[in-house]
């Protein structure tokens, strides 16, 4: 729109240059949500540049259109200056576009080498494109700490490595501009720094880098520009030296936010579950959790900190009685069963032990269900919606609904909306009321703000802090540290299913719970 | 927010199928054509011979009760995405049920015999998939395989029931003895008779309609507002999400396969109680494979269950008609019903897309 600013170049030579991308009036739509409104935006040749916005804010699209998977219903695509027409991801590739995805696309039981020339084989025998790419890689490996062993296959690469591989790919087809798409959700801290000095790298050799992200604080770290946006709209290029990550982040929701969350110091009361080495084998005979021993007391927020996939999710779902492990707990003093009869979910939910799943979508929420059936997931046994033995009584539970959604400001308010046709901050404030709603002495809370944009986290943060203060024991699993950070009484850092260490938050910084989350005690 | 955008809920739940059954029709009018007859002739034929008499609608409606029975069965399990194939040996056993109970037992008055018969059909046809049921729930073995076998297994069973047991003796013919006079179930005419309707009598329509529409009624208030109901549709449409709720899958799997059995079982009150008054050895005439496309047509709603059955009832009389009066062949018929379940189930999306791309354009206008 109107408020589109340039970025104010500055005067060394590559100013002059024309624009590795320039985007002209994009306009993307599907059916009546315009995803994507008259976009227009130049990326300077041998840039990082950050792409940032809340979910939802058409980033996604937008790159999707230049990566050939969508169509733009109107507007210019503009690759060195040369109107181009993308409309499939191989004509990206032939462009010199390259794509890193969130979910890497690999053969998980195919090497390195073979998923490098994936696609690109060049000839019917594999021999010279996989010697080809042996080459390349060693190259690659020296100039810009891509080292990955070629022969090893990806299942038994770290993710971090994953990534690298992806990277790979997209230079072996000899990328000159690299979108990476959130690309540190699933790195440890010092993983991601790694990959901002192989992108620090890319950039001194002339690659031109889109970086996609929510997290301000790589925008700061890493980019040259940044371009916000909103609602499908983009709402301001600036220079990144020359702005701050509240004026971003102000930028992003159109309105001042709260980075830090308010809150009291706890004051704890008893101890409310108490675990003892709790052991859990996986169906593969992977042991998934390796005798975790901890406390959580009524009045605070435990936070769980650590890099997704190392047994936080066994945890949460162990103690939500969603599947059996060995060892003991207790619950408020009484014997916990960890398997068996007396460890099922509903028998959890009888004892006041709620659980606002990690994955809503599959687990929290039944997605073709209206709103105020999923009010009643879990609690459809509740004596208030079920007045006769035989008829549930509908009525109430959506007046309940429309009680629940006004208390936790759910929008549209409209109990009769399948929970699809919200947004995620929306679901997850639906999941978030049914559970913090039947007051449970324990909450076990995963994920709460994945996918949620900044307005609704302030919102859910605040939540949880209250809850915590009318006495509620809180335990949180968050791959955001700054997320376990603000919230968090106590800090336990889990790592292949260990727990590595426990902190206090304000004795402690991002540094320190890195070196544990990545095992390095 | 898929590319196709939304179509409005009545829309989705009429105008698609109904725009597929008449692209169904269309093409089939072709193949009438292209055969050497006139679609016409054979559309008239087919209506009036339907629905032109009180004969014709006395046996579309007989067929009708079958297939909402059968069809309800197979919509009941879909809601918990349990694919139940097995309707047809569901059925098969249910009609042992009502035979047992209608030849071992003298009963003093028809009412009495039907509520026994009903009882005897639900019970055997939901043991029959309650085997299938328990081995999907406990075992992992996949429910549309096992089902699959259970209607061979049944058919083999009722053969030497059939045979060897219930075949009166010195009788050549595998068939039970004819139930007692006392157990027949008052037809249509008779009941409209009371209020003055005059109704052809030779069709077997008969009071078992009554008890499909009524179930109808029951299917929907247990899936839209009961308890069980509720955790039957959140397991089907997310097992994780079920679980996560405290739904337990082994057991709704288990409950879900009873009552669809159940429903498959009640066809043979209709058709071995109300038309044959004996146990023969094809009871069921394929109306257990007709209720998955019922189902199927019917959205899985037991509302849209009623009217796909009215019409295959539809298709199964104008079909006999058109066999009967033309030179068209009887198994044109079955390209018919084929084709209409071709486009009302396989080929949905073909119609559903561009009517949602309509919609769309309509709403941006």
């Amino acid at each position: 729109m109107s408020q589109t600013q340039t970025p104010q170049m500055r005067q060394d030579t590559a100013a002059s240059d024309i624009p590795a991308i320039e985007l002209r009036g994009i306009c993307k739509a599907f059916g009546p949500v315009q995803a994507n409104k008259n976009i227009s935006i130049r990326v300077r040749r041998g840039t990082i540049h950050g792409i940032v916005g809340e979910n939802g804010a058409g980033k996604s699209t937008l790159m999707s259109i230049l990566y050939g998977f969508y169509r733009a219903d109107a507007g210019e695509i503009l690759i060195n200056g040369r109107p181009t027409d993308i409309p499939d991801s191989l004509s990206a590739i032939r462009a010199g576009i390259g794509m890193v995805f969130q979910h890497f696309k690999l053969v998980e039981n195919f090497t390195v080498l073979e998923n490098v020339i994936l696609g690109a084989e060049g000839s019917a025998l594999l021999r010279p494109s996989l010697a080809k790419a042996r080459g390349l890689l060693k190259d690659l490996a020296r100039e810009f700490e891509l080292n990955v062993d070629p022969d090893a296959l990806i299942e038994n690469l770290s993710v971090g490595h994953q990534q690298r591989v992806e990277i790979l790919k997209a230079l072996y087809r000899e990328a000159d501009i690299l979108i990476l798409d959130e690309p540190t959700g699933v790195l440890t801290p010092s993983e991601a720094d790694h990959l901002f000095r192989i992108l620090r790298g890319l950039k001194e050799q002339g690659k031109t880098i889109i970086l996609i992200t929510h997290k301000l604080r790589e925008i700061m770290d890493v980019t040259d520009d940044v371009s916000v946006m909103r609602r499908g709209e983009m709402v301001a290029t600036r220079v990144t030296a020359q702005t701050s990550p509240t004026e971003l982040a102000e930028l992003m929701v159109g309105r001042k936010v709260l980075l830090r969350v308010e809150k009291t110091p706890a004051t704890p009361g008893d101890d409310v579950l108490r675990v003892q080495s709790l052991r859990l084998v996986d169906g593969q005979g992977v042991e998934r959790l390796r005798g975790l021993d901890f406390t959580l007391r009524a009045g605070e927020i435990l936070g769980i900190a650590g890099v997704a996939g190392n047994g936080q999710s066994e945890l949460l779902e162990v103690l939500a009685g969603l599947r059996p492990a060995t060892g003991q707990a207790w619950l408020r003093g009484a014997v916990l069963p960890l398997s068996g009869p007396g460890a099922d979910a509903q028998t959890r939910r009888a004892q006041a032990v709620a659980h606002v799943p990690e994955d809503r979508h599959r687990r929290g929420l039944v997605l073709n269900f209206h709103a105020w059936e999923n009010t009643a997931l879990g609690y459809h046994n509740d004596p208030a919606y079920n007045p006769t033995p035989w008829k549930m009584d509908n009525d109430a539970i959506i007046r309940d609904t429309s009680a629940k959604m006004a208390a936790f400001d759910v929008r549209p308010p409209d109990p009769q909306l399948k929970a699809s046709g919200f947004s995620g901050g929306n679901q997850q404030k639906i999941v978030l009321a049914r559970e913090i709603e039947h007051a449970p002495d324990v909450l076990l809370v995963g994920q709460p703000t994945r996918g949620v944009d900044i307005g609704a986290i302030e919102f859910i943060h605040q939540r949880l802090i209250r809850l915590r203060d009318a006495g509620a024991a809180i335990l949180l699993v968050s791959v955001e540290l700054d997320e376990i950070m603000a919230l968090s009484d106590r800090i336990v850092v889990m790592f292949d299913g260990r727990i590595m260490g426990e902190r206090l938050p304000e004795k402690t910084n991002a540094q320190e719970l890195g070196l544990l989350m990545a095992g390095m005690a | 927010m898929s590319a196709g955008g939304r179509i409005p809920n009545w829309a989705d739940v009429t105008l698609v199928p109904l725009v597929s059954v008449v692209l169904a029709f269309i093409l089939s009018g072709i193949l009438i054509w292209a055969i050497g007859e006139s679609p016409w002739a054979a559309v008239k034929l087919m209506v009036e011979g339907a629905f032109g008499s009180s004969y014709g609608w006395g046996y579309t409606l007989y067929y009708a009760t079958n297939f909402i029975f059968t069809g309800l069965a197979v919509a009941v399990a879909f809601q918990a995405r349990l694919f139940n194939i097995g309707g047809e040996g569901q059925a098969l056993l249910g009609g042992l049920g009502v035979a047992l109970v209608c030849l071992y037992i003298p009963w003093p008055h028809w009412s009495l015999a039907l509520l026994a018969a009903c009882a005897g059909a639900a019970a055997f046809g939901a043991l029959w998939a309650l085997i299938p049921g328990y081995l999907q729930a406990r075992r992992g073995s996949h429910i549309v395989i096992t089902t699959i076998m259970f209607n061979f297994i049944a058919a083999s069973l009722l053969g030497y029931v059939l045979v060897n047991v219930l075949r009166p003796q010195g009788s050549q013919d595998p068939s039970s003895p004819r139930f007692a006079a006392e157990v027949a179930l008052p037809k249509l005419h008779e009941m409209l008779a009371l209020v003055g309707i005059p109704f052809s009598r030779v069709p077997p329509v008969n009071i078992s309609l009554l008890i499909a529409v009524g179930m109808c009624f029951a299917v929907w208030f247990l899936l839209w507002r009961t308890r069980l109901g509720y955790q039957i549709r959140a397991f089907g449409e997310s097992e994780p999400a079920a679980e996560y709720a405290g739904i337990s899958p082994a057991r709704i799997t288990i409950y879900v396969m009873l009552i669809s059995g159940a429903l498959a079982g009640l066809m043979a009150v209709n058709s071995v109680m109300g038309e044959q008054q004996r146990l023969v050895l094809n009871a069921v005439e394929g109306a257990g494979f007709i209720g998955i496309a019922v189902a199927l047509m019917g959205r899985n709603h037991p509302f849209g269950v009623f009217l796909a059955a009215i019409l295959f009832g539809f298709l199964y009389q104008g079909g006999a008609e058109l066999a009967l009066w033309t030179s068209i062949p009887r198994e044109l018929i079955v390209v018919i019903q084929a084709l209409v379940i071709l486009f009302t189930g396989a080929l949905d999306n073909m119609v559903r897309i561009p009517i949602a791309r309509l919609f769309a354009l309509r709403g941006a206008r």
